[in-house]
Order: C-alpha cells, then sequence, then structure tokens
C-alpha cells in the first residue's frame, strides 16, 4: 500500500488512491482531494460527505449511491450532477472511504 | 523495510478526461448517418456506451438488465436500454409491478439457501407454485435490500439512462404510449435501435 503526499501529508492510499486510514482524513483533507480534480466543494458536496462519513462509522461499509440517495435523503439527479461521471467512486474517494462495493 | 513516501497523489480513474479517439492514420473521414432528431443524446468522443436489450419479462430475468444498466451509469458509461418483447413487461404500468418468477423451465431450479437440493422445475406446474416462488423471490430481494423494478428504473432514469421501447411489441400489445412507464423515452424500431446503439456494447438478455 503507498504512502502519498497530499496536502502536504503523507497520507496511506490503496494503488487505486483510496484513502486506507478513516482517521487520516479530515475536512481540509477533503479540499485538497477535490482540488486535485479540479472541483470546488460547496456546502451541498459537504452535506453528501458528511453523510458518508458517517454512514462508513455506522456500517463500516462505504454507502451505495442507492444508499447515499435513499437512506441520506439526496435527490439521485442531483448526486450525478454535483459528482459528475462517476459520483459512487468520487465521493467515496473524496470522503475518504474505501470505494462502494454494493451492486446497487 | 522502509516505506516510500510518493510525492504525488495517486488519483482514482474517474473518465472525466476520456483520451480522444485516435483517428487512424490515412482513413477517410466517416461521417456517421445521423440519428433521427428523437433519439439525438449527445456523446462526447470517446465516452463508453453500452445498450442492453430487455427481452425477458420473468421477475429474475428483470435484475439482470436494471442491474447492470444502473452500474454502468454509476461508471460514467452512456447507457440505453431497449425493452423488447416480455421485456416489454418491465415498462409496461398494468404488469410491471407483478413480475413472476417461475421454476417451470428452469434447469437451474435449486433453494436459494440450499443449492446441493435438486428441485424438479416441473414442480412449477403445481398450482400456486409459481405464485409461491415470486413470493419467496420478492422476500429475498428485500432482505438483500434490493429495490423493485419499478425503483430501479426510477434510479436509472435519474442517473441519465435512457429508456425505448420497441414498436412492434407495442403495436403487439395493443398500448398506448400511457400504459408505459412514464421514464420510456419513446417506441422506436428495431432499425431505430441499431442506428442508436452505433459504437456501443450491445447486450442481450
Amino acid at each position: 500500500m503507498p504512502t502519498t503526499m497530499i496536502d502536504g501529508r503523507p497520507i496511506k492510499v490503496n494503488d487505486e488512491g483510496f484513502l486506507t486510514s478513516y482517521n487520516q482524513w479530515d475536512e481540509p483533507l477533503g479540499a485538497a482531494l477535490a482540488g486535485l480534480i479540479g472541483m470546488q466543494l460547496t456546502d451541498e458536496h459537504w452535506a453528501v460527505l458528511r453523510f458518508l462519513r458517517s454512514d462508513y462509522l455506522e456500517r463500516n461499509e462505504t454507502a451505495t449511491l442507492r444508499r447515499v440517495s435513499k437512506v441520506g435523503g439526496f435527490d439521485m439527479k442531483r448526486l450525478f450532477e454535483l459528482f459528475p461521471t462517476k459520483p459512487a467512486k468520487k465521493m467515496a474517494w473524496l470522503a475518504g472511504l474505501p470505494k462502494p462495493k454494493g451492486c446497487v | 523495510m522502509t516505506e516510500t513516501i510518493l510525492d504525488h497523489p495517486i488519483i482514482p480513474d474517474f473518465g472525466d478526461n476520456p483520451p480522444p479517439p485516435s483517428p487512424a492514420m490515412g482513413s477517410p473521414v466517416r461521417v456517421p448517418e445521423p440519428a433521427p432528431e428523437r433519439l439525438a443524446v449527445s456523446t462526447p468522443p470517446g465516452r463508453r456506451k453500452m445498450a442492453f436489450i430487455a427481452s425477458k419479462g420473468n421477475l429474475d430475468m428483470a435484475y439482470p438488465v436494471l442491474i447492470m444498466a444502473n452500474a454502468a451509469l454509476g461508471e460514467g458509461i452512456e447507457t440505453h436500454i431497449f425493452f423488447t418483447f416480455w421485456g416489454f413487461d418491465l415498462v409496461t404500468e398494468r404488469t410491471m409491478d407483478d413480475l413472476k418468477f417461475t421454476m417451470l423451465g428452469n434447469t437451474a431450479m435449486h433453494l436459494p439457501a440450499a443449492p446441493g437440493m435438486p428441485l424438479w422445475s416441473g414442480m412449477g406446474a403445481i398450482p400456486g407454485m409459481t405464485k409461491l416462488a415470486t413470493k419467496m423471490m420478492h422476500k429475498q430481494l428485500d432482505d438483500l435490500e434490493i429495490p423493485s423494478v419499478r425503483e430501479m428504473l426510477d434510479i436509472i432514469v435519474a442517473a441519465g439512462g435512457h429508456l425505448w421501447g420497441c414498436k412492434m411489441s407495442f403495436d403487439m400489445n395493443g398500448l398506448e404510449m400511457d400504459d408505459l412507464y412514464e421514464g420510456v423515452e419513446d417506441v422506436i424500431s428495431a432499425a431505430d435501435f441499431i442506428v442508436l446503439s452505433e459504437g456501443a456494447q450491445v447486450i442481450f438478455v
């Protein structure tokens, strides 16, 4: 597992770049990650990322897109707008979580 | 072992910047046949595209299409589903919430909870068996928190997936547009689908 420098800090990630240590993430790091892919996080983004973080803490599993929408109460269409192209993976990465495993 | 720290971050492939398709050297530029106006879906060059053909109307055969299409959308792939023949039941209002699972003709039949115990698929002919099998399948789907067919379609449409009805099935069933699930964009001919699926990976279910 590589360690990479992000925002001036050594961060443990897997080969794809997803963080492997829940506690190494904080919101400034999330903002730095967003910067790396040219995103500026708004309150709307943060609400989703905070849901993902707390849901992971509860279930020890990254929420799938459907769970974010159904349990978190976020509109599916909006999620695709907020985190375009690969929303589930993108939001998990930004939130410092493993990529989601569920099929739905 | 000393740990090396990479001085650069690793960014997963989010598919945001697909490489432009490499033009074949020296080959003439071909202009693809423009899709009919109502089928126009703008696809950035190089973006992956998948088209599913849903031809089965059984409950158990609805899910492979819906789950794969949903997964494709989550991967940023332009996704189309063409509902044809019995698959049309998935998007017909009067049938879509009441799809059935039958043991009949399913040679792979076994109890999901006891895969070692074979079940004779012919038992499906016993009156009430399809109802029972359907009920059991619904329970399993619920236990795994798998959405209903309607909710899966809602998700697919919200995620930007395109649903198309087959003109021939539509006519054979004597349907009107109002009889269809609202997410169906249009009813199109086989030829329309062939045009629309140009450049797509086509999966027949």
